[in-house]
C-alpha cells in the first residue's frame, strides 16, 4: 500500500526554514500526487483536531514535519497514536530539502519514530558534550 | 471557548472529474497562501490518495466546469459539504473566499492564538509530578488513572520552556522551541546531566533561588527609597532577571511572579485532591 503524504507548514512559528518548507511544498506541488497539508500540526493537536486521527489511521504515512518524537507525541495527544512500523517523519528542522523530498517520495516506507526511552547516539552525543556544571545553577 | 471545543473547517482542493487542473504555479500558490493563514488542506489527485473526511466541515474548492452544489451533505450524513469555484481568483481573493465560509460555519479562526504548550513525552516521564506542582498557569491536571496530562493548553504562557526546566527527566518537550532536547530532538546522556537543564525543584523549595530574588528585591527598594532613583532599581532588577533568563531562557514576567514554596506545597496538595475525587469515583 502506497504511503500517504502530509505537509506540516509550521505556520506559527519561524523554527523550519522558510526556504526548506517552500522547496518540498512546491516539489509536492509539482508531482502529480495527492497529499494533505496542514498550517500546523502543534495548533491541530492542542486542538484535539479530528482531522489527525483520520490521518493516523489506515495507509502508511510520510510525515514532512519536526522531530518524529515531537510528532509521535503532538499525535499521541490528540488521541490519535501513530503506528510505530507504519509512519516516516521527515525532519524538516535539520534535513535538507532535497533528503525530504527524496524520503517522502521513495517508495520505501522507512519507520523512525522513537520508541522506549532512548538516547542520542553516542557519536552526536559526544559531539553535544558541553562543560560540566555540578550543583545548583548559582545566579549572583 | 477553549481551543479544545472549536471545530475546524477542512478545505478540499479538487482537481479530478468535472473540474480543470490547476497549474503548479497557482496550486503552490494557493496552498501557501492557505497555509500561511492557518487552513489544512487536502490536495486530491489521480494518484495517491488523501485521509477519509472526519466529522468537521468541508470546503471543496475547484475550477469547475459546470454546474456544482453550493452545499451539499455527506453521504454518511452530518457533514456539511461546501463548494467553492475558484476560477481566477487571487490567493487574496481565494483566502477572502474561503474566510467567509469559515465565518458563516462559526470555524476555528486562525492565528489567534500561538500553538506554544508543553507535550508530554511518555516513554520517558515518570509521572513525578514536578511539572503540575511547579506551573504557574494551572496547565497540568490528572487523568482518572493518575497520570499527569496536558489539559490547558492555551493557559500556557507563550515562550515560556519553565516546566521543562523542572523535569528531571527530559520528558517534557515544546515543539517550537529553538534547541534540543525541548524541541522534540533526541535526549542524550549529556543532556540528562547537564546540570542547567534541570531546575531541581527541591532546591528551590530550599530557596536559593527566591532568596537571591528577594534579597536582590530588598536591596533594589532599600535603594529606590534612598536614593529615589527608580532607575538604579530597575537596573539592579533587571540585571538580576537577566541572569535567570540567560539561565533557563525563561521569560522575565515568569520569573517575576514563581511561586513561592508554599504555594508550590499548596498546589501539589490540591492536585492530590484532585486525584483523590477523581479515582473516588471509580
Amino acid at each position: 500500500m502506497a504511503a500517504k503524504i502530509l505537509f506540516c507548514n509550521c505556520s506559527y512559528a519561524q523554527v523550519v526554514p522558510k526556504e526548506t518548507k517552500t522547496a518540498v511544498l512546491k516539489k509536492l506541488c509539482a508531482s502529480g500526487v495527492a497529499f494533505e497539508t496542514v498550517a500546523d500540526l502543534c495548533e491541530m493537536s492542542a486542538r484535539n483536531d479530528p482531522a489527525l486521527e483520520r490521518l493516523s489511521q489506515g495507509a502508511p504515512l510520510k510525515i514532512a514535519a519536526c522531530f518524529p518524537r515531537a510528532v509521535k507525541w503532538l499525535f499521541s495527544a490528540a488521541h490519535a497514536p501513530l503506528p510505530l512500523d507504519g509512519a516516516e517523519v521527515c525532519n524538516m528542522r535539520v534535513e535538507k530539502a532535497e533528503d525530504v523530498i527524496k524520503a517522502l517520495f521513495d517508495p520505501e516506507l522507512r519507520p523512525n519514530l522513537p520508541s522506549g526511552k532512548s538516547l542520542a547516539p553516542a557519536a552526536e552525543e559526544a559531539a553535544a558534550e558541553m562543560p560540566q556544571n555540578n550543583g545548583a545553577p548559582s545566579i549572583s | 471557548m477553549s481551543v479544545k471545543t472549536e471545530t475546524a473547517l477542512r478545505l478540499v482542493l479538487y482537481e479530478g472529474e468535472g473540474a480543470l487542473p490547476l497549474s503548479e504555479e497557482s496550486r503552490f500558490a494557493a496552498l501557501q497562501s492557505l497555509l500561511e493563514n492557518g487552513y489544512s488542506i487536502s490536495c486530491t489527485s489521480q494518484r495517491g490518495a488523501v485521509a477519509p473526511a472526519d466529522r468537521t466541515a468541508l470546503l471543496v474548492m475547484g475550477q469547475f466546469q459546470d454546474a456544482f452544489p453550493v452545499e451539499a451533505e455527506g453521504a454518511n450524513g452530518g457533514v456539511p459539504i461546501r463548494f467553492q469555484d475558484i476560477t481566477g481568483l487571487s490567493p487574496e481573493q481565494l483566502i477572502a473566499a474561503v474566510e467567509e465560509v469559515r465565518a458563516g460555519l462559526n470555524a476555528a479562526k486562525h492565528g489567534e492564538w500561538k500553538p506554544w504548550f508543553p507535550v508530554i513525552d511518555y516513554d520517558r516521564c515518570t509521572n513525578c509530578m514536578q511539572c503540575l506542582s511547579f506551573c504557574l498557569f494551572g496547565v497540568y491536571g490528572v487523568d482518572f488513572e493518575q497520570r499527569i496530562q496536558v489539559q490547558n493548553n492555551d493557559n500556557c504562557k507563550t515562550n515560556c520552556p519553565a516546566c521543562s526546566r523542572v523535569c528531571p527527566e527530559a520528558a517534557i518537550m515544546f515543539p517550537k522551541y529553538k534547541a534540543g532536547p525541548i524541541n522534540g530532538d533526541a535526549v542524550s546522556e549529556a543532556d540528562l546531566r547537564r546540570e542547567k537543564m534541570k531546575i531541581d525543584i527541591s532546591a528551590l523549595l530550599g530557596g536559593d533561588v527566591y532568596q537571591v530574588l528577594r534579597d536582590r528585591s530588598a536591596k533594589a527598594k532599600s535603594r529606590f527609597s534612598k536614593e529615589r532613583d527608580s532607575d538604579k532599581a530597575l537596573n539592579e532588577r533587571q540585571k538580576c532577571l537577566t541572569k535567570l533568563v540567560e539561565m533557563g531562557d525563561i521569560p522575565p514576567e515568569v520569573l517575576m511572579s514563581l511561586p513561592s514554596p508554599e504555594e508550590i506545597q499548596r498546589r501539589a496538595q490540591e492536585a492530590a485532591a484532585r486525584v483523590q475525587a477523581i479515582t473516588s469515583k471509580y
